[in-house]
């Protein structure tokens, strides 16, 4: 009712006001359309400003990493008042035996034998009977004290007895001697590649793009080596860059060509390789009429293995074969001397040189006793993008080989190019039955018992390409003949066959 | 002076006493002496009433294949406790040395959870991890026979999460995967291609 008469007030108005200025209805439209335009550049601003903060991307989470002798760790750090803060108990918990005692604003600390005593909103503490100034007051948030992140290396040293080193910049503290050096060399093999040394087993999380290999790393307190950019001479491989930041190490290794990264020697080197024409350039620049499949029927690549590497392209008929546990991780005791590890990498090997005595070019993941995790194991994979990843492993019970596929849980979230983890496998899951049903094909051929099942096996489940795990069993003469070369000849031969045989098919749709 | 009756009362009263802890004494003598013996019982009370027949999914390493086995079993009202109670019970068969797929003899189902409407969550023991075989088949059936006789005894159970002493484990010996939930009809599929691909 209220609106209707105001409504009603309100024409009446305008009537009122047009009639006493005497002026035309159409003379009005201008005002009306300056406080459109007013409202329109308003409205635009708004959607400019809503539209930079939703595609800006969300500001990264400010980490600090520790290293000692104990442990590596990351912690967040907080951001009060402009200044970096950390929780003191996250600092040292990791490092002995802490207490803690709250009492109103004082904030009474123990670290093994040291006590302390912290108070809100003051910037002078008491360490050991000590009066210690604090570069920021100390902040008490539901019980966590927290305290100003470059205050560390002022409280440490009295806590921990020792000296402590700490980047601020980059955020990286070292307690006690625990720097771990490296050297990077190139080789002018063919392919060129690049031999980085660490001085300690390292895990760096490993990403690719073109032309650039990025190693980030973490819980490693390495130590940057003479000079930030370093300089091969190697038109392949020319350079690599190490930079520290928000606790972490970056090294980048530009190169012209894909590159692609392997770990041996218990994970103390990291082996970065230039990879070589892909067999799609290959066949673009070298005319070859009569074949239409030139990396099955090209001659064997020499070198110990020449793994090609799609440039972003279709992919080329490219195998990744894993063979797995490795390390400290030995798999199944197949006998008193016989461990799983050892039989899957004999195998891997002798179907590595099976594949490329047929032209495929294989990358064996492991190729020496080191341990590497099943994300490991995937990232790897997918980075390569080979068409078929092949899974070894090897049991004591059963004859002839099983095959496994996948066992996918429904319902994997997808956003655009970015794949669920756990469900990456499930675009490639025909691709994969497609494999398996060519190595039953060639199994069955040669009288070897073969059985089909799926399995809860990763990494199957992460691999963006056909993948199947091969669980090799025993000959009928026993469990001492599965490591023996007859056996394993015949097992890798044919299913080196069945692999190249999948390839027809797996291309088909392209 | 002390009443004659009253000194006369007192004696006598003295003398059966006297005459009872005699008798006593020599009662207790021919009493045979006995050693407690020690307690073997279980300690907490066995599920007892009624008991109802179950379908419990045996793995066979032989065949690798899991064979259904029915079985009657005293099982209490709740349905987290039945589930418990069906888990003990095949975990029972296992433990037997002629099992045709045994266990660590300590292997042990901690708990079972019904948390979510749909979710169960079994909580093994750590022997029942660390001691188990280790071989793709051998771990995928032990999976298999878990979540198969759970869903298909009780109701509503779409998605089991196996912990290890409370916590997340990777693989339960090196390859089955423990990381993640396993989806009841995935489980379903799996072991359906298991009992063809015989």
């Amino acid at each position: 009712m209220r609106w209707n008469s105001n409504s009603k007030n309100k024409a009446i108005t305008t009537k009122d006001t047009k009639e006493h200025e005497g002026k035309p209805a159409e003379r009005l439209t201008r005002p009306i359309g300056s406080v459109r335009a007013g409202f329109l550049v308003i409205l635009i601003t708004a959607l400019v400003l809503c539209a930079s903060l939703l595609l800006s991307a969300p500001s990264e989470q400010k980490r600090v990493s520790i290293y000692s002798t104990a442990a590596n760790y990351t912690l967040s750090v907080m951001d009060r008042d402009h200044r970096d803060y950390v929780s003191l108990l996250e600092v040292l918990e990791p490092l002995g035996k802490v207490t803690i005692k709250n009492d109103g604003s004082r904030w009474k600390f123990r670290y093994n034998n040291v006590d302390a005593e912290f108070n809100a909103g003051k910037t002078r503490a008491r360490i050991q009977g000590h009066d210690v100034d604090l570069p920021g007051i100390f902040l008490l948030e539901n019980g966590r004290g927290l305290v100003p992140l470059d205050s560390l290396t002022t409280l440490l040293p009295r806590f921990l007895g020792g000296p402590v080193t700490f980047n601020v910049t980059a955020r990286r503290l070292f307690i006690g001697n625990v720097s771990v050096h490296f050297t990077a060399t190139v080789n002018k093999a063919n392919p060129p590649t690049l031999v980085m040394e660490f001085s300690s087993p390292v895990n760096p999380m490993i990403a690719t793009e073109p032309g650039k290999l990025r190693m980030v790393f973490t819980h490693e307190p390495i130590v940057p080596p003479g000079s930030q950019t370093l300089t091969f001479d190697s038109k392949t491989i020319p350079s690599a860059s190490y930079q520290e930041d928000n606790g972490a190490v970056e090294i980048t290794v530009n190169g012209s060509e894909p590159l692609f990264a392997s770990f041996s020697n218990d994970g103390r080197t990291i082996t970065v390789t230039a990879a070589p024409q892909t067999a799609a350039q290959v066949a673009a620049r070298t005319p070859q009429p009569q074949l239409n499949l030139p990396a099955i029927t090209s001659p064997v690549q020499p070198g110990p293995y020449i793994p090609s590497v799609s440039s972003g392209g279709a992919p080329t008929y490219f195998a990744v074969v894993d063979a797995s546990h490795g390390g400290e991780e030995r798999g199944a005791a197949l006998s008193d001397q016989l461990s799983e590890k050892d039989v899957t990498l004999a195998f891997a090997r002798k179907l590595r040189q099976e594949l490329e005595s047929r032209g495929v070019s294989t990358l064996l993941l492991r190729d020496g006793d080191v341990t590497l995790s099943l994300d490991q194991r995937a990232n790897l994979a997918n980075s390569s993008h080979p068409a078929i990843y092949i899974c070894i492993h090897a049991a004591s019970r059963g004859t002839g080989v099983r095959l496994y596929g996948a066992l996918l849980p429904p319902g994997g979230e997808n956003h655009g190019s970015f794949l669920d983890w756990d469900t990456a496998q499930s675009g490639f899951a025909a691709a994969s039955q497609t494999v398996e049903t060519s190595l039953i094909a060639e199994l069955q051929k040669k009288q070897i018992p073969v059985r089909a099942l799926i399995a809860p096996l990763r990494p199957l489940n992460n691999v963006t390409a056909a993948a199947v795990a091969i669980e090799i069993t025993p000959p009928e003469n026993g469990i001492s003949e599965l490591n023996s070369p007859g056996y394993q000849q015949l097992i890798s031969e044919t299913i080196a066959t069945g692999m190249v045989a999948a390839r027809e098919k797996l291309e088909a749709p392209r | 002076m002390i009443p004659r009756h009253l000194v006369i009362g007192t004696a006598a009263m003295l003398a059966i006493a006297l005459g009872m802890s005699v008798y006593l004494w020599r009662m207790r003598g021919r009493v045979p002496h006995v050693e407690p013996a020690a307690y073997s019982g279980p300690i907490a009370p066995p599920v007892s009433g009624p008991t109802e027949q179950v379908t419990l999914y045996v793995a066979d390493d032989e065949s690798g294949i899991l064979r259904a086995q029915a079985a009657r079993i005293p099982l209490p009202a709740g349905r987290q406790e039945r589930a418990q109670e069906l888990l003990r019970a095949l975990l029972g068969l296992y433990l037997d040395k002629l099992s045709p797929h045994p266990l660590a003899a300590s292997a042990e189902v901690r708990d079972v959870y019904l948390v979510d409407p749909g979710l169960a969550v079994i909580d093994m023991n750590a022997a029942f991890a660390d001691d188990h075989r280790s071989g793709i088949l051998v771990e995928e059936l032990t999976v298999a026979s878990l979540v198969q006789t759970l869903s298909a005894n009780i109701p509503g159970i779409t998605r089991v999460k196996i912990l290890v002493d409370g916590k997340q484990r990777e693989t339960l010996a090196g390859h089955a995967d423990l990381s993640g939930f396993f989806d009841v009809s995935a489980v379903n599929q799996m072991v359906a291609q298991m009992q063809s691909a015989q």
